[in-house]
Formats: structure tokens, C-alpha cells, sequence
């Protein structure tokens, strides 16, 4: 590490020139020049042990390069016109074979310390499955206290719309792949402070119990990192890896995490957000979610289009329009303006099969979207982006 | 380590080919090294104008320049061309001017094999920077390789694109390449020593060169072995990395870093022998401790074989895993530390002086350790926990390999373009290049520190908004850091014109060594008759 | 003259010492796959179990111990089954021989070959579960709209370190269809 002058310099700098182009939220007011303390016991080891690590540096850095200024400016020619000439030392070249050697083995005593504390995912009593998919997370609770069959499952995408983050100054020619090309000269509307970090149904957890996360994943390597947990663990297709996590009963509150393993294309836009309440209020948010979960579907008919299509275009924004263009205008996915395959009335069943099972890389959407969800998107599809068709797709039509 | 100029200077100048022939049938070390030398320094061109895509749209939260996509395929290509293109070539080339000319060797020892090495770099990176282009050019805009310069499967198998299967041809090629190119130093080195010229008398460069050609022996094998396996998943039916074929995908990473980790070395050690040929010449002093730089490099590359799971901690592994390889690695910041140390010994109570190649090489010892320190920071595993895969890693090993690799290579070529062109340097240029890269190359990768302690992934084409400052001032430090590479195209077209004071065999004062005893620039032919060394 | 003949052959014979080195990493590369597999059946490495039956016999029974072991199972990508565990966990004793059955059932019109792959977390434990029955040693085959149970029998070794209270057991089944019809080694369950 350099110098913390340096480091002041920097952050007076960039005060300074660039006040006001981050928006504050909760995560983002915490440190932003250092590793963050999180708020777990084992985060706050890890932060110890990065604090003691960047000083032991530090102070070998700067007695280096303290050596290294000394001997430039008073070994100069000037200085200095005849060098010496020796070129070896036994006992130098010992010392400094050795004090390294006994400050590594200082430094390895509480590294290996939290390493094994944070080994031990022994008598949790909330146990979560977490899952990465391309390109979101699921969580499935699996058991909480001595219940193993909680049956609660949902997915987690990001809430951020591509309103707020298709904002392309270039159209057409050098850099292709656009799904935001026709947003070139659109209204740009300002980013919300979770940009990029808020999820629309986020993972809740209670505080101050024992939190063990298995973590697997759908299609290829991502990883769950949550920063405040100290916690990043690799989600691998076919494998389950686990973690665990007690936080305080005093953090309540809401945290943000990402995936930290480079998944494709929208790698970036997979956030994690984790709330944190209490006791009591989880109990009665567990319960209430298993119910829920135990009802079966809801499959009360909509109203008229217009219940449809909003509650479409809202599911699409979040699981659609990655792929296949806020407006329908294709990117990774197949186009679906004015196309025939959203047209034509004989392909509407070909159409909702596809969104329910998959086909070639369009993901299986049956456990990410309840029927009522899907055939809200199927009716916004087959009517927004200039298809018109008048369409109503009813829960009841796409039901098992 | 004095040599008598026993050989006699008859130029051959009149019996050498010309044109285009000369360049694509040469054997001749000097020829090879200077193609090399040109070939290095374009790639890092081009991967630096792909960096500069990343920089433009990392700029400020949103995605502004570029599809995410693009963006991945940005990311990959630029570190396979500046690990594989850049680097990697750039101390070959070194290598193929400067060993004959240390150890008194006429030429290297297999010089149509050397040829051959050579030219396969251009068809291979035609290859890999033919499928970006088509990505950005073609109809349908196919991807190009996006899966990360690490290639993790199955992102990289059953997810990888239709140009995979370049990408595996191209690997395959710079492999084979960089195989033959480490055989013929090692040959050279063993074979084509001039009299006198014992193992422990030869320059560090040369004893660096010959470890790292070891390693690359040992290791680019591993790396094929790899991507025919990828190849293999791909479309042989065989599920080496797939789990639903009985494969694991963790078993990729094991491969990848076990030729991963020691790859990182061959970029370096070149350059541990640049700076200590470089600082006892500006110091007016012999190299401190010259045996036990030999010993430290070689326990390095010794190290570097037992310490590749440190790049994958978060996978799951067995505490008893984890706790091995963090103490390894712990390990190997000894020898480095000695390095270090020999080179501040060396300059102790010496006569210095600051010409452009002592500039460059005191950057790489203060700057490169600043990235060794932070390793050393990424080698405790509950700590890394928090700095893997963020921006506190691509600050690390930009500091090691930019700050590093790349600075000891500026001033390897400012230390030898006297000997190679027959001219100085332009020394207005040179200093113009110097400060102006020192101080951006700062701006560039120290705040990225930050943004990775703070939570910033890598290979992230957008990010939260407590990013933006930073990032901001990243993508500045990376334009002035482009455009001041600019400085030294010139520097280099005008010695490639001849344009500039004249300079002498031995242009730098305190400059000891065989390849001293030449006339700058050095003849076609050197050392025909092999000079004696005492 | 002959000074330069006795270089070349010596360079000849570096040169094809190290070509042959080359070969011998290209080749360990590939070693180093069973090398990976034996690695992580004795060290338990990414929580891999034995892929054939183990043999239950003078199993001592530790009384003092009880262990929670859960079952996760999920479908990958592509896989149409539904699969889910009779019971979402189980405790027992080291020593002690448990079945659970685990339940599938083929909701497409096609018959699908599927095959588990299983992973135990913490890693420690996986070479401490043993399976004497497991329909993950082979691949199953299950024809469109069928239902099965599939068995699974299993106990822990009671060399179990003691820290260890409870495993997860996952099962991710896949979709290998199309990969034995290539090999066409298929096992049916009922």
C-alpha cells in the first residue's frame, strides 16, 4: 500500500471535483475508501485482520521506499561521486531472509484463527437454500427451527428499471448487440439511490439467530457475496456449497450484495438484498409466507386488459426485458415487436409453452413466475410494443 | 564480469536478405527479436485500446458505450492479448535480442525453430481479434470470446459461444509458440555459452530467462491440456467439467491455475532480470547478492507450482485446503522480499545517476512492490474472502503487471534501444513518457483499491452509485495513461529512423556485460568467433 | 567442422529431452483429472461420495451422537422431473443403517433418462457418509408420465469428527438423454 497522504489526497480530491454524482443510500454511507466492517462478529474479525495486515504492509512499504528516497537522493553522483563497491553481506542477506519469515508466521496465527471460526456451520437453526440462476437468485427456506418443510420459495431480480440504466450515447455501427438502441435520444430519468442494489422480493432473515446458506446454482459458476456478512462463497452447478451468518440483533436493517462470479452478460445486474428483522417479525413473516405457499396458485381471472397488462409489464421489465428489450425490440433474446410469433393467433399456445418450459437458451419460467404472472406477460407481449392483438391470456389458460 | 573483446567486427551487412524476405524467413536472433519487439508493442495497443472501451463505459453509472455483452467480450480479449500478445512476446523478444549478445553466443541455438515461434503470434491473434471484429462488424454481431481470460467452465463449455472454438485454435497456437520460443532459450543458454562463461557468471537476465523458460515448458503444456478438454466437452461428448456427465467444474480451475499461477511468474521474473541488469549499471556498483537473487528466483518458481488454489478459495475446500495454500503463499513474499532487499542494497552508497532506464526501473521496485504487498494482503484467506473478485484484485495485479512487467519492459527498451537502433532515445520524449505514465498509471490503479475494498466486482459493466466518484477518476487516469503510450511510439519511430544522437558500444557509463562489447548498433553478426570470458 | 556437428547434436539432445518434457505436462494435464477424483474421495475435496456401495458390515454403533442429516434435491437445467425427498432430513447415530426413498416423477410425455449427482456439505463429512444403495450410482430411466421411488441406504462412519452436527446431502438431477443414448447402459427403477 502507499502512503495514507496519498490516500487523503485522493479522497480530498475527489470530494472536492465531484461532490454530488453519487447519491447517498444507507449502503453507500458507509466507508468507501476502506473494506467495509460489515456487521457480523466474523466481518468485523475479517476487518481486524485486514486492518492489522494493511499496517504490517504500510510500515514494510514505507521503510522500503523510505530506504530506497533516502539512498536515491543521498547516494547520488553528485552526492557521492565514488560508489563502494560491495556487493554481498552474509549476515544482511540472513537478517532479511528471516524477520520476514517470523512475520508471516505473526500474521498467520489469527488469519488461521477466523479461518477456523469461520469454518464451524454447526446448530443453525434457519437453514436457506440460495440458488444463481442467469441472471437472478432464488431462495428456498428449508427449515427454521425444528419445521423441515417450509415449502417457501421465490426468485429475486433486480428492481432497477432499464429506463435508469440504457442510456446509450452511440446508435448502430461500431457497437452492436443493443438492446437500448432505440433509447438513444429518450428521456433519461434520474437514478433512485438502491440503483443497481434493490431486488424486487428481497431474502429476509431474522437477527441474532445462526443463518446457515446452502448455496448451489442452475447453469453456471456465480457467486453469493455479501459483503457485510464477510460472506462470498461460490454458487457451481451439481455441487452445494454453505456459509453462515449471525447478525446482531441491534442490525436490523437492510444490506445489499452481488454476484462476484462473471456469469454472462448481464453478470452485473444480479444484485442481492438481504433485510434483517427481528425476531418476532420474521415468525410472523414465515408464517404468512408459508401460507401463502401452501394455498396453491392464485388463479382468479383478470378483470379486464388493463389489470393484465400492468402487472405484465411490470413482470416483464423484471424477467423479460434483460434479454429481449425494454420495448420488445430483442438483444440476447429474440425480438417480439410486430413479430409474427407474437401475432399470429395460432402460435399463442407455442408462445406460452415456450415462457412456461424453455426452449434452447430461453430459460424454463414455471418456478420463477406464478401463472398469473405469466399470463399477465404473455397478454402484455402479444399487446404492447405495437402488437395490439387484443389478447387475454387468463391464469385459468395457463395452468397446469 | 569483463570480456575481451577477442571477436572481430566483420559486417555482413552485404550478405544479409532484404525486403519483406528478410523479415518473413529470418533466423537471425536480432531480426526475431525486433519482430517480436514491434509485434508486442502493437497487441499492447490493441489491448489498451479494448481497456479504453472498458474504461469509457465504466465512466459513470449506466451502460452508456456498449451492450454488456460487448462488454464481457472487451474485457476477455484485452487480458488474453496483454498477458498472451503483449507481455509474454515483449520478453521473448528481449530474450531473443539480448541472450546471445550477454552469453557470446552467435545466434540462438535452433534459429529456424525461432522463426517459426514467431511467426505463428500473427495467425494466432488474427484469429482471436478476427472474432471481435466480426462481433462488432458482422451481420448478427456473433460473440466473441466473453467468458473472462480465466475461461471458467461451464461459462467457457456448455455456455461458451460459437467462437470458443477460435478461441482454442488461438490458445493452441500461442501455446505451441511460446513452447518453442522457451526450448531454444533453454538450448541457447545450456549450449552456446562462450568460453569462461559458467552458469553463476551470467547476467540475472539471462538466469531469470532460463527459469521462466523452465516454467513455460512445464506449464503452457497444461494450458493445451485445458482447452482440448474444453474442446473435448464441447463437442466429443466427454464431460470433463460438466456435472451432469459425472465432471466437475471446480476440477477446470484446478488445471487453469496450476498453469494460472506460475504463468504469472513468467511474466515477471523477465523483468526481476531487466531491473537488476539496469541498477547496478546507474548505481556504479555491482548487483547485491547476485547468488542469492539466483536462489530466490528459483525458489519462487518453485513456490509458484504449490499455491494455484489461492486464486479460488471461495470455491468450498477443506479447512486443511485453505490453510495450505495460505501459508504457501504466504511463503513465497520471502524470496520476493530478498529481491527487494538486494535491489535497495545495491543502490546503497553507490554513485547514481537518473537516466531514463534508472527512472523506469526504480518505478517497476517501488510500484511493483506495492502490488507484491497487497498480494501478500490476498494470501490471507478470511481477508480475501473480501478482496476476491473485486476491483482490489484488478488493482493488485495492474500494479504487479502494468506498474510491473510492463514498466521493467519501458525500460529494458530504453536500456538496450542504443544497442539495438544504433541511436539514443529521444530523451525529451523519454522523460515526457516517463512522468506522464508514472503519475497516470497511479490515478489508474490506486483508487481501484478503493472501489474493491468498498464492494466493486470485477467485470462489472455497471455499478451502485457509491462507485461513481472513483470510477470516474479511474477511467481519467486510464485515458491519460493511453494516450501517453503515444509519447513512446515516437520515441521508437525516430530510433527506428535513425533519427537522434549517435551512440558509442557502451553508451551508459557504469554498463558492464558481453552485449557492451559490440558496436551499437550491434552488427548482423556477433560473436562468430566467441569471446573469452576470465 | 566437427566442433559444429557436436553442437548440433548436443542441442538435438536438449531439444528432444524437452519435447518430450512438453509432452509428458500435456499429458499430466489430463492425469491430473483421476488424480482430482482420488483427491477428493480421500480428502472429501467439494463434498464428492463414493460412487459405488460401500460394505456395512462390523459397523460399531456410537449411541452418543445423534446427527442431522437434510436432503436437498433440485432439477437442473433442463430437467422436466419432479424430485423431492420422502423426508426433508433425518437424525440418526453413526453406525446407524437409514433408508430414504426419493421420489420422481416424469410429467412430460417422453421418456427421460435422468442421473444425481450428489454433493455433501461440510466437505469433512462426505467421505463419512457412506452409501450401501443409491440409485446415483447409475443413471435411471423413468418413461413419460411415470412415477417412482428411488431408494437410497445409507449410514455414517462413526469416525465422523465430533464438530460436526449436521450434513447436507444434495442431489442434482440432470438430463442425460441424449448422452446414453451414445452408450445405451440404461437402468430402469420401479
Amino acid at each position: 500500500m502507499q502512503s495514507t497522504l496519498f490516500r487523503r489526497v485522493v479522497s480530498a480530491l475527489s470530494l472536492l471535483l465531484v461532490s454530488g454524482a453519487g447519491v447517498a443510500s444507507d449502503w453507500a454511507d458507509r466507508s468507501n475508501l476502506n473494506l467495509r466492517p460489515g456487521v457480523t462478529e466474523i466481518s468485523q474479525d475479517v476487518f481486524g485482520l485486514h486492518m492489522t495486515i494493511l499496517w504490517v504492509v504500510t510500515v514494510i512499504g514505507l521503510l522500503v521506499f523510505g530506504l530506497i528516497m533516502y539512498s536515491a537522493v543521498a547516494h547520488r553522483r553528485s552526492k557521492n561521486p565514488n560508489p563502494s563497491q560491495f556487493h554481498e553481506h552474509v549476515g544482511l542477506e540472513v537478517f532479511w531472509t528471516v524477520v520476514p519469515f517470523f512475520i508471516l508466521i505473526a500474521m498467520a496465527f489469527p488469519a488461521t484463527r477466523v479461518l477456523i471460526s469461520m469454518d464451524d456451520t454447526s446448530d443453525a437453526e434457519l437453514t436457506i437454500k440460495v440458488t444463481g440462476y442467469r441472471w437472478n437468485w432464488s431462495y428456498e427456506y428449508l427449515a427454521w427451527k425444528d419445521d423441515n418443510d417450509i415449502g417457501v420459495f421465490f426468485f429475486s431480480n433486480l428492481k432497477t428499471p432499464p429506463e435508469q440504466y440504457e442510456r446509450p450515447i452511440l446508435s448502430g455501427g461500431l457497437f452492436p448487440h443493443g438492446t437500448a438502441q432505440q433509447r438513444v435520444d429518450a428521456e433519461r430519468p434520474a437514478k433512485d439511490a438502491d440503483y443497481m442494489l434493490a431486488v424486487d422480493r428481497p431474502l429476509v432473515i431474522p437477527a441474532g439467530i445462526k443463518v446457515r446458506f446452502l448455496i448451489t446454482a442452475d447453469d453456471v459458476i456465480h457467486s453469493w457475496f455479501m459483503p457485510d456478512f464477510a460472506i462470498k462463497k461460490d454458487a457451481i452447478p451439481g455441487f452445494i456449497n454453505e456459509v453462515w451468518t449471525v447478525v446482531p440483533e441491534d442490525a436490523t436493517g437492510v444490506y445489499y450484495g452481488q454476484c462476484a462470479e462473471l456469469c454472462g452478460r448481464n453478470h452485473a445486474f444480479m444484485p442481492i438484498e438481504v433485510h434483517v428483522v427481528p425476531q418476532d417479525e420474521f415468525e410472523t413473516w414465515i408464517a404468512e409466507e408459508k401460507e401463502k405457499a401452501a394455498s396453491g396458485p392464485d388463479l382468479t381471472p383478470f378483470a379486464s386488459l388493463d389489470v393484465a397488462m400492468q402487472l405484465g409489464q411490470e413482470k416483464y421489465a423484471a424477467a423479460c426485458a434483460l434479454c429481449h428489450g425494454a420495448n420488445g425490440q430483442g438483444g440476447i433474446g429474440l425480438p417480439f415487436a410486430g413479430t409474427d410469433f407474437m401475432k399470429n393467433p395460432e402460435r399463442l399456445q407455442d408462445n406460452i409453452d415456450v415462457l412456461i418450459k424453455g426452449r434452447n437458451a430461453m430459460p424454463a419460467f414455471a418456478a420463477q413466475l406464478t401463472p398469473r404472472e405469466i399470463a399477465a406477460v404473455i397478454t402484455y407481449q402479444r399487446n404492447a410494443f405495437g402488437n395490439e392483438t387484443g389478447d387475454l391470456v387468463q391464469p385459468a389458460d395457463v395452468a397446469k | 564480469m569483463t570480456a575481451v573483446a577477442a571477436h572481430d567486427h566483420h559486417d555482413d551487412h552485404h550478405h544479409a536478405p532484404h525486403g519483406l524476405k528478410r523479415w518473413l524467413f529470418s533466423t537471425n536472433h536480432k531480426d526475431i527479436g525486433t519482430l517480436y519487439l514491434w509485434f508486442s508493442f502493437a497487441m499492447f495497443m490493441v489491448g489498451g485500446l479494448m481497456a479504453l472501451v472498458i474504461r469509457a463505459e465504466l465512466m459513470y453509472p449506466g451502460m452508456q458505450v456498449v451492450d454488456p455483452e460487448f462488454f464481457n467480450q472487451m474485457t476477455t480479449v484485452h487480458g488474453l492479448i496483454m498477458v498472451f500478445g503483449a507481455v509474454m512476446p515483449a520478453t521473448v523478444g528481449l530474450a531473443n535480442w539480448m541472450i546471445p549478445l550477454m552469453i557470446g553466443a552467435p545466434d540462438m541455438a535452433l534459429p529456424r525453430m525461432n522463426n517459426w515461434s514467431f511467426w505463428i503470434l500473427p495467425f494466432a491473434f488474427t484469429i482471436l481479434i478476427g472474432s471481435v471484429l466480426m462481433s462488432a462488424f458482422a451481420e448478427g454481431n456473433p460473440s466473441a470470446p466473453n467468458f473472462g481470460w480465466t475461461f471458467y467452465a461451464p461459462l467457457s463449455t456448455t455456455y461458451g459461444p460459437a467462437s470458443t472454438d477460435l478461441f482454442i485454435l488461438s490458445v493452441h497456437m500461442m501455446g505451441i509458440s511460446s513452447i518453442m520460443g522457451a526450448i531454444n532459450v533453454i538450448v541457447t543458454v545450456l549450449n552456446m555459452r562462450a568460453p569462461g562463461m559458467t552458469l553463476m557468471k551470467m547476467p540475472l537476465f539471462v538466469w531469470t530467462w532460463l527459469i521462466t523458460a523452465f516454467l513455460l515448458v512445464a506449464v503452457m503444456p497444461v494450458l493445451a491440456g485445458a482447452v482440448t478438454m474444453m474442446l473435448t466437452d464441447r463437442h466429443f461428448g466427454t464431460s470433463f467439467f460438466d456435472a451432469a456427465g459425472g465432471g466437475d467444474p471446480v476440477l477446470f480451475q484446478h488445471i487453469f491455475w496450476f498453469f494460472g499461477h506460475p504463468e504469472v511468474y513468467i511474466m515477471i521474473l523477465p523483468s526481476f532480470g531487466i531491473v537488476s541488469a539496469i541498477i547496478p549499471t546507474f548505481a556504479r556498483k555491482p548487483l547485491f547478492g547476485y547468488a542469492s537473487m539466483v536462489y530466490a528466483t528459483a525458489s519462487i518458481a518453485l513456490l509458484s507450482f504449490v499455491v494455484w488454489a489461492h486464486h479460488m478459495f471461495t470455491v468450498g475446500m477443506p479447512l486443511a485446503g485453505m490453510l495450505f495454500f495460505m501459508y504457501m503463499t504466504m511463503l513465497i513474499s520471502v524470496p520476493t522480499g530478498v529481491k527487494v532487499f538486494n535491489w535497495v542494497a545495491t543502490m546503497w552508497r553507490g554513485s547514481i545517476t537518473f537516466e531514463l532506464p534508472m527512472k523506469w526501473a526504480l518505478a517497476f521496485v517501488i510500484l511493483f512492490t506495492c502490488g507484491g504487498l497487497s498480494g501478500l494482503m490476498l494470501a490471507i484467506t478470511p481477508a480475501d474472502f473480501q478482496y476476491h473478485d473485486t476491483y482490489f484484485v484488478v488493482a493488485h495485479f495492474h500494479y504487479v503487471l502494468v506498474s510491473g512487467a510492463i514498466f521493467s519492459i519501458f525500460a529494458a527498451a530504453y536500456y538496450w534501444l542504443p544497442k539495438w537502433s544504433g541511436v539514443m532515445p529521444n530523451t525529451f520524449l523519454g522523460e515526457l513518457h516517463f512522468w506522464n505514465s508514472l503519475l497516470s498509471v497511479n490515478l489508474l490503479f490506486f483508487p481501484m483499491h478503493f472501489v474493491g475494498l468498498a464492494g466493486m466486482p470485477r467485470r462489472y459493466a455497471d455499478y451502485a452509485l457509491q462507485f461513481a466518484d472513483y470510477n470516474w477518476w479511474i477511467s481519467i487516469g486510464a485515458f491519460w495513461f493511453g494516450i501517453s503510450q503515444l509519447i513512446f511510439v515516437a520515441v521508437c519511430v525516430l530510433c527506428a529512423m535513425k533519427k537522434g544522437e549517435k551512440a558509442p558500444a557502451s553508451p551508459w557509463e557504469g554498463a558492464e556485460g558481453l552485449e557492451w562489447t559490440v558496436p551499437s548498433p550491434a552488427p548482423f553478426h556477433t560473436f562468430d568467433t566467441p569471446p573469452v570470458v576470465k | 567442422m566437427s566442433e559444429v556437428n557436436d553442437l548440433q547434436q548436443r542441442n538435438t539432445r536438449i531439444l528432444r529431452k524437452l519435447v518430450f518434457g512438453a509432452v509428458c505436462m500435456f499429458g499430466f494435464a489430463f492425469a491430473m483429472v483421476p488424480i482430482y477424483n482420488v483427491l477428493c474421495e480421500v480428502t472429501g475435496l467439494n463434498g464428492k461420495t463414493n460412487s459405488s456401495a460401500a460394505s456395512s458390515a462390523n459397523l460399531e454403533l456410537d449411541e452418543d451422537r445423534m446427527i442431522t442429516v437434510q436432503f436437498v434435491t433440485r432439477s437442473g437445467q433442463g430437467m422436466a422431473w419432479d424430485f423431492f425427498p420422502e423426508v426433508r432430513s433425518v437424525r440418526v447415530h453413526p453406525g446407524e443403517i437409514t433408508q430414504v426413498n426419493f421420489k420422481v416423477k416424469n410429467p412430460t410425455d417422453k421418456q427421460i433418462v435422468g442421473q444425481a449427482i450428489p454433493s455433501v456439505t461440510p466437505g469433512l463429512a462426505a467421505t463419512h457418509l457412506l452409501k450401501t444403495q443409491c440409485f446415483c450410482f447409475d443413471n435411471q430411466t423413468l418413461a413419460g408420465g411415470g412415477e417412482a421411488d428411488m431408494p437410497m441406504i445409507f449410514y455414517l462412519d462413526p469416525a465422523l469428527p465430533k464438530h460436526i452436527t449436521t450434513i447436507t446431502l444434495s442431489y442434482t438431477l440432470f438430463d442425460v438423454t441424449e448422452r446414453v443414448t451414445v452408450n445405451d447402459n440404461t437402468l430402469a427403477v420401479r
